[in-house]
């Protein structure tokens, strides 16, 4: 899991252009949206194709994103449950 | 009267405000680079900065620079600003690249971030959201930099209650990008490094056509 973990930090900060963020800055049960990182709701669908291009995950129903996205360890679980990490 | 207060151009990597350069990148750096460094030598601290497209870039930038020079910001009403911009290509840079993001079919991963850049006016979004600026806006694409257009849509700005007014034209395209951005007030401005020049088409002509 903490390999998934610091992969997925990578790639947030890659895909989102997080230009000022530091891999070891990011807290894995911070929450990514309003205090933590402090996303937005465009940063929300970044994070949506990035889960279908390098996992191959397709959230099928956008409610469930909010679960999916509290953190970076309940995205890291979901890829798992998946079986797709 | 309703006076220019101060102007920042960028081009070709230098950015010149009220006639003096004050910032150089060589002329070897790519636009993104030359931006970066500029971001650093303002000693921004604004993250949102890194997600924009070059254009809003330029225009956030360039903006920053001339407002450095005035107290536009604190001395007049955020609602009773202004933001009028005006360009050649509309967002046409931007909107390549979104096309290039969904051009090949096997690997088809349209950009939510790229895509929210695809008109002109989010330059102008960014900018007021930068600065809770809550005044009228307008962006205007037009053949060249037309300083009657701006000068005209200036004065019926102030007829109807603009105090300030952030304009210029700000044009993101591959070798050419520039931005020349003049900050207008309806009061004597107190910074004293603000300048005041005459708000007309022969004073804007000559102050783009400097630099």
């Amino acid at each position: 899991m903490d390999a998934l973990i610091e992969k997925l930090k990578g790639q947030i900060i890659e895909q989102l252009n997080l230009a000022e963020v530091k891999p070891e800055e990011i807290n894995p049960d911070s929450p990514l949206f309003g205090e933590g990182l402090g996303l937005d709701s465009i940063d929300a669908l970044e994070l949506i194709v990035l889960l279908e291009k390098h996992y191959g995950i397709k959230i099928q129903d956008p409610k469930d994103g909010k679960t999916i996205f509290q953190s970076l360890r309940t995205m890291a679980e979901y890829i798992k449950s998946q079986g797709k990490s | 009267m309703n006076a220019i207060t101060s102007y920042a151009h960028i081009k070709h990597n230098t950015v010149t405000v009220n006639g003096t350069v004050v910032f150089k990148s060589a002329s070897s750096v790519s636009i993104h680079e030359f931006l970066l460094e500029s971001y650093k030598f303002l000693a921004m601290n604004y993250p949102k900065f890194h997600k924009m497209d070059v254009q809003c870039k330029l225009a956030i930038i360039a903006t920053e620079f001339a407002l450095r020079e005035t107290a536009l910001l604190t001395e007049n009403d955020l609602a009773k600003i202004a933001i009028v911009f005006s360009n050649h290509a509309s967002s046409l840079d931007t909107d390549k690249a979104y096309q290039n993001s969904i051009s090949d079919k096997s690997n088809y991963f349209p950009s939510p971030a790229i895509f929210v850049y695809t008109l002109p006016n989010i330059t102008i979004g960014e900018l007021a959201i930068r600065h809770k600026i809550t005044g009228e806006n307008a962006f205007f694409v037009c053949e060249k930099f037309d300083p009657a257009l701006l000068i005209n849509y200036c004065e019926s700005l102030y007829l109807n209650g603009i105090d300030a007014v952030i304009a210029g034209w700000v044009e993101a395209e591959t070798n050419n990008d520039e931005a020349f951005i003049f900050l207008s007030e309806s009061q004597r401005n107190t910074n004293k490094n603000a300048i005041f020049k005459p708000l007309n088409q022969t004073t804007l002509t000559e102050l783009y056509n400097l630099t």
